[in-house]
């Protein structure tokens, strides 16, 4: 009796520092364009998304997946393609991009969930690696090129996301519903059970649930809302082009969750917002950004390995 | 991001009583962007705010009472950094004028923006011909070279200077492809033979099976369809193979004096490529590298670092007799209409689709024994007058360009 009132109290004591801790990431993505570039701060948020839906695998998964370029890049491929050849309005771009991130996702997690581990890891940088020489060989891709000049159109033919505010809304509400959509994923029976899977597999296959179906699932969904982020910055940015696609994106959403904090909900956009800012401020030292970031990576796995925002929830004994 | 590389001048406003001009926020800024530590920062890079630098300085802009800034930034050669950087630069900084860019996917991104918000662009780093081409913009000038020019300099005169039977080495991409196909237009037009093709994959480090076929297909020319690392590694591998030295020829598409120097001139020799510009020409060149040298750790400027200067200075000009750097296109408009003249590029023009016109230079890189000392490096083959060096107006689908 007395242990059960614990946990509850504990649960409330979780969802209230969640609660707070939503209010304020929303009273500063609202203040933020006021002292921010507000491109700048898109970015960050498509950066945010992409790195929680990364996080939905590895934090809760466990499953360390090396090519979410694949689903990133793809969808703004496609996103960007859909709005400037085909016309389409930027609300049915951002769709088109997270079904093909979704598509894709499905795909490579078939092929890719049957395997643990390192190996997990490999094959998916093996098919994001195909992906990517194909992005660079495909003509309507634009090669090194990339597809320029993409506009961004009128939101459901009403609002011109050519303003900066309207376009800075838009993006900051898609952020924001996709964060909310994984806190809730993250909180349900499902994603009891793909914690459970995180913890020891063999025993839920024990318990009887069909582990694969949970992490074919979870796949899915997490590259899904890394196409939203994808196509949501090609639109921002006008641009869609092979860094999007290329390796070292992957790796960069592992390092901006990782120094965020695995497993944490808000980790990763804290994450997003110290690496993307860094590169952006740092730009000046040009390669020197990349010996930075490492140098941050290796602090960051010696001295606090659950990550800013994992040691913050630890000092302050909450879950954040 | 922003790097306030210096001050060119300081306003006296007190003693040019007699005209006021209306500059945007009361100061002239010219942001230099490139790529200032990777593959390109030798041949662009800080030389290029150095270039810049030196032009406004030439050009007396302190006497004349207007105030310039140069900002310089690096794009790390990649699009989506480029135009984070120019969009920054324009919204927050109130940059007019972009200059510069290698890298031609980060230019076409940027010439977008420039359109978008009408401020101007001078590009001399990046190569793609359709920036002048379909991708042509009111607000854009494209002065020192581009692929067009590159393939037409180098199939054309090696062709007429007995270089019949060519085999291509090409990048398997849009870029290789599209060099590959216009150069062998050229030699084919001319009357020379395309041999044999072979494509390598991009990024690639490993050119010998690719550079034996090559060498066995027994072709006078091996032209080299491939730009950056894939160009030094391939001259290295072809040295080692002794392909030079058997009688066949290097011939570098799209290659710049920094990358001569970073090779060696036991390992280039005999390549042979088209430029723009070098600093052994005339005098007047060589007053120029002599003074830019020495401030640019020994780097001898490139045809892109001259571009960025002699651009520069048009644009000082045409501001000075326009009164005002406001609107974009009014700039450009003023730019085509004044003819173009400076020490380094001579008499010109910029033509409606943005296009700067002048000479291009065959050059063939020479023995060790022929040079002098460092940066010795070219004898010149032959000059391709203004008029032939560059892509026909009407050829370009430029739709500025009324027919």
């Amino acid at each position: 009796m007395k242990q059960e009132k614990f946990a509850i109290a504990g649960l409330q004591t979780r969802s209230r520092s969640e609660a707070i801790g939503f209010v304020l990431m929303v009273a500063f993505v609202a203040a933020a364009p006021l002292f921010i570039y507000p491109v700048l701060m898109m970015k960050i948020l498509c950066f945010a998304l992409f790195a929680c839906a990364f996080n939905l695998l590895i934090g809760y998964v466990g499953l360390l997946s090396f090519g979410h370029a694949l689903f990133f890049g793809w969808a703004s491929y496609v996103s960007a393609y859909a709005a400037k050849v085909w016309g389409f309005t930027p609300e049915l771009a951002i769709i088109a991009g997270t079904l093909a991130g979704a598509g894709l996702g499905l795909v490579a997690g078939l092929v890719a969930i049957r395997r643990q581990g390192i190996y997990f890891a490999m094959i998916t940088l093996a098919l994001a690696q195909m992906m990517y020489f194909f992005a660079v060989q495909a003509p309507f891709t634009g090669g090194e090129d990339g597809i320029q000049a993409v506009p961004r159109g009128k939101l459901f033919g009403l609002i011109d996301l050519a303003d900066q505010t309207a376009m800075y809304v838009t993006v900051a509400a898609i952020f924001l519903g996709g964060f909310l959509l994984i806190s809730r994923i993250i909180h349900s029976p499902f994603g009891e059970v793909l914690k459970a899977i995180r913890e020891n597999e063999a025993r839920a296959v024990s318990l009887g649930y069909k582990t694969e179906r949970y992490k074919l699932l979870a796949f899915v969904l997490s590259a899904a809302l890394a196409g939203t982020a994808g196509a949501t910055k090609a639109l921002i940015l006008q641009l869609a082009s092979l860094t999007d696609v290329h390796w070292s994106m992957s790796g960069e959403v592992v390092l901006m969750t990782l120094v965020g904090g695995l497993g944490t909900v808000f980790g990763p956009v804290v994450g997003a917002y110290v690496i993307i800012g860094m590169q952006n401020y740092l730009a000046q030292f040009g390669q020197w950004v990349t010996v930075i970031q490492g140098v941050i990576f290796v602090v960051c796995v010696l001295l606090f390995r659950r990550g800013i925002v994992g040691e913050l929830a630890a000092l302050l004994r909450i879950r954040l | 991001m922003k790097r306030v590389i210096g001050f060119a001048a300081v306003a006296l406003a007190l003693s040019c009583g007699s005209v006021q001009a209306q500059w945007s926020d009361g100061v002239i800024k010219i942001g230099v962007m490139n790529d200032m530590s990777g593959t390109y920062a030798d041949l662009s890079g800080p030389g290029s705010v150095l270039a810049a630098r030196m032009a406004v300085e030439d050009f007396g802009a302190e006497k004349k009472g207007m105030k310039v800034e140069i900002l310089g930034a690096d794009h790390q050669n990649k699009p989506d950094v480029g135009s984070n950087v120019v969009r920054t630069w324009i919204d927050v900084d109130k940059v007019d004028v972009i200059v510069d860019v290698p890298t031609s996917s980060v230019a076409l991104a940027v010439n977008e923006i420039v359109r978008e918000k009408n401020k101007v662009f001078l590009i001399s780093g990046a190569a793609a011909s359709n920036l002048t081409g379909d991708k042509c913009s009111p607000n854009t000038v494209h002065w020192t070279y581009d692929t067009w020019s590159l393939a037409n300099g180098t199939g054309n005169a090696i062709v007429k200077t007995g270089g019949k039977n060519w085999f291509f080495l090409t990048a398997d991409y849009a870029f290789g492809h599209a060099l590959e196909r216009d150069t062998a237009a050229v030699v084919e037009k001319n009357g020379g033979k395309v041999v044999g093709k072979v494509r390598h994959p991009f990024p690639g480090t490993d050119f010998s099976s690719f550079l034996l076929q090559a060498q066995a297909s027994k072709a006078q020319i091996i032209g080299l369809a491939n730009a950056g690392s894939d160009t030094i590694n391939s001259i290295k591998q072809a040295s080692e193979f002794g392909i030079v030295k058997g009688g066949q020829n290097l011939a570098a598409l799209l290659a710049f004096i920094t990358d001569v120097h970073a090779l060696g001139l036991p390992t280039a020799q005999g390549l042979i490529m088209t430029e723009a510009w070098y600093w052994d020409l005339n005098d007047n060149n060589r007053e120029f590298a002599k003074k830019f040298a020495p401030q640019n750790k020994g780097v001898h400027p490139t045809m892109v670092h001259a571009g960025v200067y002699s651009a520069v200075m048009h644009y000082l000009k045409a501001l000075e007799a326009l009164k005002s750097d406001a609107d974009g296109k009014a700039v450009v408009e003023k730019m085509k209409s004044i003819p173009t003249e400076d020490k380094l590029f001579g008499k010109g023009e910029i033509r409606a689709d943005g296009r700067h016109i002048h000479p291009m230079y065959l050059f063939e890189v020479k023995k060790p024994a022929e040079s002098k000392g460092a940066w010795d490096y070219y004898k010149l083959r032959a000059t391709i007058p203004a008029n032939e060096a560059f892509r026909p107006l009407k050829d370009g689908g430029c739709p500025l360009v009324k027919s």
